[in-house]
């Protein structure tokens, strides 16, 4: 199925309106947005429905939208059955971002959540081992976040130090 | 607890570390494995330490300046993820790629194919006790590393592609070069066949061993040569053609082939094998075909793709090369996102080592082929 069509097949399968979004020029790829409490409903009809039948959880991955206040999960679905893709997103509040874990549904989903936890900090109910994966488990804040800063030290190692031309002394007497 | 068996020896949990610094982690990679004597409980790995932020990164570059940065995120398949990113970008500003740049991007992506399995094979048979092998594959790749050189100026890190097109041209030196590569290169596969493919030694440490379902491949999102070897048959290049690939004729290798059955490693070993004669068939054609032709299509100095969001993907040398692209009009990307292989394949570890030997966690790793790197970014 095309993309669109599956978005309406979706939409009368859920009985829920989903957005639909295409790029400015229509260029790249078009998504469908549902809401945060419909996506595990989502993914799971993905997964099951014999029409769909997304098996391949071929990404998953999040991006801050700290003008909306939002972070978007974004899904990138593949079926090797029906040979078709999709890309299902959902937003949750930047505040306290929380969202139902795809785990159950697809195991390819535990680690890409890990991730996201770790990067943008969205704490997903029901995930196995939510704990950091790229970053050290003690690390402070969130880097794929837009107004990150980096801590200064780590455990008393600095995260910078001035270079080298930077530390010498601006002129030296004769 | 430690409980006496009828035998007498106690049966106890022991915590094991592995690396984060060992010869066969293959780069900066650690598992806790938990073992009852040489059984393994589970392995779990512990990833991160080659966290490089290339995706935050990518938010303070200009478009074409973030192309060398994908070079780094895994020094074994450049042009995959130079590819990936060169797709993605295009895909927003819907640029048509002329016919002997996309002809140059097949050579580029298949002679680092095969240089990519000379070390993947060469490290499988060194990991399993087996070190001639290695050196062996080691000069056939640096006759590959010549080639690339002579064509980009690099060896490992190419920054060949560029958005719309590639970098340079090649000549019919260049051309002829790679024709006698490959006039010595395919025989040596059977040399190598006959040297080491069929070492009963080597099969016993890999036939049966770490069986991964073609079920659980496809659940754990395990692509390329792992997820073929389980035999799911799928080639991105095939199925979801790109680039100048729907004009060449090429076949997908799908486990079980030959001895053993499919998802054990020696089934990721034998795929791997047939890709690289596979590589070189397109490489001769490639070379029968080659149109003329400008390399580069016309893209403006300072790149502003269009709001939006694409996500191209590649099949690279450990599965689908992924690159999700989000743009906000600037000329910054907004969020740059890359799926690799060895993300999922580091993923499946801890599901699959349960019940396996301490010393077959290092074929399991070796055969997934996982690179830190490229799991980390």
């Amino acid at each position: 199925m095309k993309p669109a069509e599956i978005q309406a097949y979706l939409q009368q399968k859920l009985d829920k309106q989903i957005e639909w979004h295409e790029g400015e020029k229509n260029t790249g790829d078009p998504w469908a947005i549902v809401e945060p409490d419909l996506w595990v409903d989502a993914c799971q009809l993905a997964r099951h429905d014999t029409e769909l039948a997304f098996d391949f959880l071929r990404n998953l991955t999040g991006t801050d939208r700290p003008d909306d206040g939002k972070i978007e999960v974004v899904a990138h679905l593949w079926s090797y059955v029906r040979r078709h893709a999709f890309v299902l997103k959902t937003t949750v509040e930047r505040e306290a971002p929380k969202l139902s874990s795809l785990a159950t549904i697809w195991p390819a989903a535990v680690w890409y959540e890990r991730e996201i936890f770790d990067l943008l900090g969205v704490e997903f109910s029901g995930h196995p081992d939510l704990r950091r994966i790229m970053m050290p488990d003690d690390w402070v804040g969130h880097p794929l976040r837009k107004d990150y800063t980096e801590q200064a030290d780590y455990r008393g190692i600095p995260t910078s130090r001035p270079g080298y031309v930077t530390a010498m002394p601006e002129k030296v007497d004769e | 607890m430690s409980e006496p068996t009828q035998t007498g020896a106690q049966r106890e949990e022991l915590v094991l570390n592995m690396g984060p610094h060992h010869p066969s982690t293959h780069g900066v990679l650690r598992f806790v494995v938990h073992t009852d004597g040489e059984i393994m409980r589970k392995a779990v790995p512990e990833v991160g330490y080659l966290h490089r932020g290339l995706e935050k990164l990518a938010e303070s570059q200009t478009y074409a300046g973030y192309m060398p940065f994908t070079d780094r995120i895994n020094y074994l398949e450049a042009m995959f993820t130079e590819q990936a990113y060169a797709m993605a970008v295009e895909a927003l500003l819907a640029t048509e790629i002329p016919p002997r740049a996309e002809f140059l991007r097949v050579i580029a992506c298949e002679l680092n194919r095969i240089a990519n399995h000379h070390i993947t094979l060469g490290c499988i048979t060194m990991d399993l006790g087996a070190y001639t092998p290695f050196v062996y594959l080691l000069r056939e790749r640096e006759s590959i590393n010549d080639l690339i050189e002579a064509l980009c100026g690099n060896r490992i890190t190419h920054n060949y592609l560029r958005i719309g097109g590639v970098a340079y041209d090649v000549d019919n030196i260049w051309l002829g070069q790679l024709e006698s590569y490959l006039d010595h290169f395919e025989p040596i596969i059977n040399e190598f066949e006959a040297l080491i493919v069929g070492n009963e030694i080597l099969i016993k440490r890999m036939q049966d061993i770490a069986v991964i379902s073609r079920r659980d491949a496809v659940a754990w999102g395990l692509t390329g040569p792992n997820l073929r070897a389980s035999g799911q048959d799928w080639d991105v290049r095939r199925d979801i053609p790109y680039g100048a690939y729907p004009q060449f004729e090429f076949d997908v290798p799908v486990g079980p082939l030959g001895r053993g059955q499919a998802g054990d490693c020696y089934q990721r070993f034998l795929v791997r094998v047939e890709e690289m004669r596979q590589s070189c068939r397109i490489l001769r054609q490639c070379l029968a075909k080659l149109p003329e032709g400008d390399i580069k299509a016309k893209v403006p100095k300072m790149i502003k793709a269009p709001k939006g969001e694409s996500y191209a993907s590649v099949e690279g040398a450990r599965g689908e090369m992924g690159c999700y692209l989000v743009s906000d009009g600037g000329k910054n990307p907004y969020r740059v996102k890359w799926r690799t292989g060895s993300f999922s394949a580091m993923s499946i570890i801890e599901h699959t080592s349960p019940g396996l030997m301490i010393a077959d966690l290092v074929a399991l790793v070796a055969t997934l082929d996982v690179i830190a790197p490229e799991c980390d970014r």
